[in-house]
Parts: C-alpha cells; structure tokens; sequence
C-alpha cells in the first residue's frame, strides 16, 4: 500500500501540488485522472522519489520514503517497476537487454537464471521472437510491453505506469490495460496509473483519484464515480457526447 | 551567482560519478565499450591532423627562422618542442572536446529528455556514475595513447615535409629531434592530457545531464559542452604550464 499524506509542490511560484492525501491500495489498479496541467504526473515523480516535495509525505507500507537514508531509498526503489509515457526504453540495448539490465544490475542469479527471467517476462507480456531487435525497430505498443517487462523483472511490490495508451490505436491501449490489470493481480503490486484515457477508467479503474488545479479533488470508485454529482470531475469525464451516452448506459445496466 | 551554482552543482554532481558502483563488471564492460567509442574511433582524426600539423609546423619554423646564423637542425628541435609541449597534448585535447565532448553531452541529454535517466533512478542505480563514470576511465585511459601517437605522427609528419620539399634534410631534423630532449616535458604532456580527460568527460557530462526540455535543449547543451570544456581546459592548460615547468 502507498500513502500519500498532505504532500505539497511548488516549482518557482507556481504551486502545482497543494496538500494531496490519498492511499493506493495493494493489488489494485489505482487510477490518477486529471487535466493536463493538472499535477497527475508531478504527484507520480513525488511519490517515486524523482521530485523532492515541499511538505507532506509518502509511506511505502509505512516507510516515509523521504525519511530514508541514500540506501534504503535505493532498497525501495529495487521494488518498484516503472513503465513511462514515453516507455524510456534503453536505445543502445536490444529488447532483451533492456529487460536484463535490472537483473544485472540488481539480481543475485546465475546468468542463466536471469535469462530465463527475462524470457519469462518478455513472454507474458507476448513479446517473443523479438529480442534482438532494437527499440527503434519495434513499434509504439511493443516498446510499452518491453517497458512493461522491464518493469516487471524484478518482481516488484509497487507498478507506475504514465499514461500507458498515449500515442496507442484503441485496440492495443486495451491489451495493454487487460495486460496491466492482469499483472496487478497476478503479482499482488500496488499499481498507480496516471491517466486521462477514459477508456483506461472505465476498464481498469479500480480506485481513482481526480485532481483539479493540483488538489485531490475526489476519490472513489468506477461506480461512484458515475454517480458522482462532482461538477468538476463530471465535466472531465463526461466532456464528450459518447461518454455521457455510456454513463446513461450503464447507469441503465 | 550563475557560476557559482554550476560550480557547486558541477561537483556534487562529481560526488555522485565516483560513488561506490553497483556491479564492477558492469561498469568494467561499459568502459570497454567507451574506450572504442571515445577512443579508438578519434584515432582517425588525431592522426590526419597530427600528421599535417606536424608538417605545418616545420614548415613555418623554417620559413621564420631562415637565418644563416641559426642552424637547420634547429627546426626539427622546435618542431618536437612544439609538438610535445603543446600540439600534441593541449590542441588534440581541443579537437577531442570537439568531437568526444559534443557526443557525451548529447548521448546523455538524449537521454535525460527522453526519461531514461529518470528509468534509471527509479531502479535504483546511481545514473551519474553509470552513465559518467565509464567515459571518464575510458578517457583517462586511452587520451593517453592517443596523445602518444599524435606526438610520434606529428614529428613524422614534420619529417616528412622537411625532407620533401627539401627545405631541411632528413639528417638535420633528426638530429634536431634527439637534440636536448627532457623526459619530463612527456611525462608534462600526459599529465595535462589526463587532466584535460577529465575535464573533457565531466563538463560534457554535466552539460548533458542537467539537459532540460526537448531535443533543442540537447543540441544547445552540446555546443555548451565544447565551449566550456575548451575554456576550461585552456586555464587548466596555463595552470599546469605554470605548476610543472616552471
């Protein structure tokens, strides 16, 4: 479980973090929704440690990550797998590589271990035949999955994905959110996704939080949030036509 | 203020590139790799310009010398003084800022803008010394030979427009060459390249690592690496000047 208390920052002037609190449950896909501008992706960098918040802070399983010496943040982050928006797959290495390298880096197994692991990895997020192959050789949807075996190599207790379905056709955003969904529950992590598909939402939802202008402006479920009378969060959601007709929908059953 | 804050900045960064590594063979294999691409891969171009300059530069001490009161030899002496003290170790250092310095700043500005540094971190690895501790021993290491075989090109190249254009005999500027020679002014010379091997690797480096924005940023941090780089290796180049020769 992550917890995130009263956590505030600013860059310069400009405040784009004010007292957010929240908890991100284990084994759940946790969801942050929002505007661009809104914050999700400066709370996603706070809490794994990438910005350095103003006040407030983060509890892995009740470790206030900002409290922690140099190693033991480094300890910390060996449970953490992350998959970026922009999928920051390592250029100079192969798809296999890329996987390898938290193992080589990290592990404590024979080098053929860490092969295996690593085919393990690139083959339940069906990837396979491709791990020679660079990341310029492969297409957007795969450097997600490499990112998502990378991220996953380690067997982590904590997944971050940025926004996962950016720059993807609709078909394979949803392989990748059953893929995430799948993989939260398969490995017990806590999963964070910082999202503004709302596809994604309605699919892999379990718990979201909705920030407006840097705050934690609501918190709840898929369902709840269809009940939800939030002027705010009801104007971001159902900002188009066919959103409104899916929640008439399926407030319908 | 500004140069205060890179400074400070610059060596804390440093305090991060020597920490402990995580896996030595790791590190080991990146500095192999580093070796052929900072190293081996510049042999092309320290040759071509040692050769030439080494031919320029007797050419012009002839040309400026040509007094029957001085004697032929002479030239080759000033060519080897030339190019040992100074062509060899500073103007190659120069050129590989140039060509080495640009390359490590946009490798990790690259990097950095496309959030692989931030991968890195998030793993736990310590990416200044995984990404900047390699280059550096690479450079440390192969600058060196580099500078070594720019030296003996040079005064090759020396003797070769000497003997060429016939403006001084080959047993002249061979006797110039073993004239007077000091050992020291070598062991000079390696310590300035070692020197400028570091300044070369981890002002690029820095340049790149604290790259922010877009793609623009990166090529504006790459023309910074060389500049300052070169500025910086020019008041080291005084400083030991001063330090060992005096």
């Amino acid at each position: 479980m992550i917890e995130v208390k009263h956590l505030s920052k600013r860059f310069g002037k400009t405040q784009v973090l004010s007292d957010i609190s929240a908890v991100f449950a284990k084994g759940r896909v946790n969801q942050v929704i929002g505007k661009s501008g809104s914050g999700k992706s400066v709370l996603c960098k706070c809490i794994v440690g990438l910005f350095v918040p103003e006040e407030g802070e983060v509890l892995y399983d009740g470790r206030s990550f900002h409290l922690l010496d140099k190693e033991q943040k480094r300890q910390v982050r060996q449970e953490i797998g992350m998959l970026f928006q922009s999928s920051a797959l390592f250029d100079s290495l192969s798809v296999l590589d890329n996987v390898l390298f938290p193992l080589r880096m990290f592990a404590t197994m024979s080098e053929g271990e860490m092969m295996d692991r690593a085919h393990l990895c690139l083959k339940r997020v069906n990837i396979e035949g491709k791990e020679k192959l660079f990341p310029s050789e492969i297409s957007g949807g795969m450097q997600k999955r490499v990112g998502i075996a990378r991220a996953i190599a380690m067997n982590p207790k904590y997944l971050f994905v940025d926004e996962p379905n950016s720059g993807l056709d609709p078909q394979t955003s949803i392989v990748i959110d059953n893929l995430i969904n799948e993989l939260t529950a398969e490995y017990d992590m806590t999963t964070i996704m910082i999202t503004h598909d709302m596809n994604s939402v309605m699919e892999a939802g379990d718990n979201i939080l909705f920030i407006h202008e840097g705050k934690a402006w609501w918190q709840g479920t898929r369902q709840e949030l269809l009940d939800s009378e939030n002027a705010e969060l009801n104007a971001f959601i159902f900002a188009s036509g066919l959103m409104r007709k899916v929640k008439e929908a399926m407030r319908k059953g | 203020m500004n140069l205060l804050f890179h400074t400070g900045h610059y060596f804390q960064l440093l305090g991060e590139v020597f920490s402990k590594p995580e896996r030595f063979s790791l590190y080991w294999k990146r500095t192999v790799e580093e070796i052929d691409l900072l190293g081996v891969k510049s042999l092309g171009i320290v040759a071509l310009l040692s050769v030439f300059m080494g031919a320029v530069i007797t050419i012009q001490t002839k040309t400026n010398i040509d007094s029957p009161l001085i004697q032929s030899w002479v030239v080759g002496f000033a060519a080897r003084q030339s190019t040992i003290l100074e062509f060899s170790p500073t103007i190659i250092s120069l050129i590989l800022a140039g060509k080495v310095g640009s390359n490590i700043a946009a490798e990790i500005g690259s990097m950095r803008v496309k959030e692989q540094i931030d991968a890195l971190d998030i793993m736990g690895v310590n990416s200044a010394g995984y990404l900047i501790l390699p280059k550096v021993v690479a450079a440390i290491l192969i600058f060196p030979f580099l500078v070594v075989i720019s030296m003996f090109l040079s005064i090759f190249g020396g003797w070769m427009a000497g003997s060429l254009t016939g403006i001084v005999s080959s047993d002249d500027y061979i006797m110039g060459i073993q004239s007077g020679f000091v050992p020291w002014h070598v062991t000079y010379a390696l310590i300035k390249t070692v020197v400028f091997a570091i300044i070369i690797t981890t002002v690029s480096a820095y340049q790149g690592y604290y790259t922010s924005g877009g793609t623009r940023e990166v090529g504006i941090s790459s023309t910074k690496a060389v500049v300052y780089s070169d500025v910086v290796i020019l008041i080291m180049n005084y400083l030991l000047t001063q330090l060992l020769l005096i």
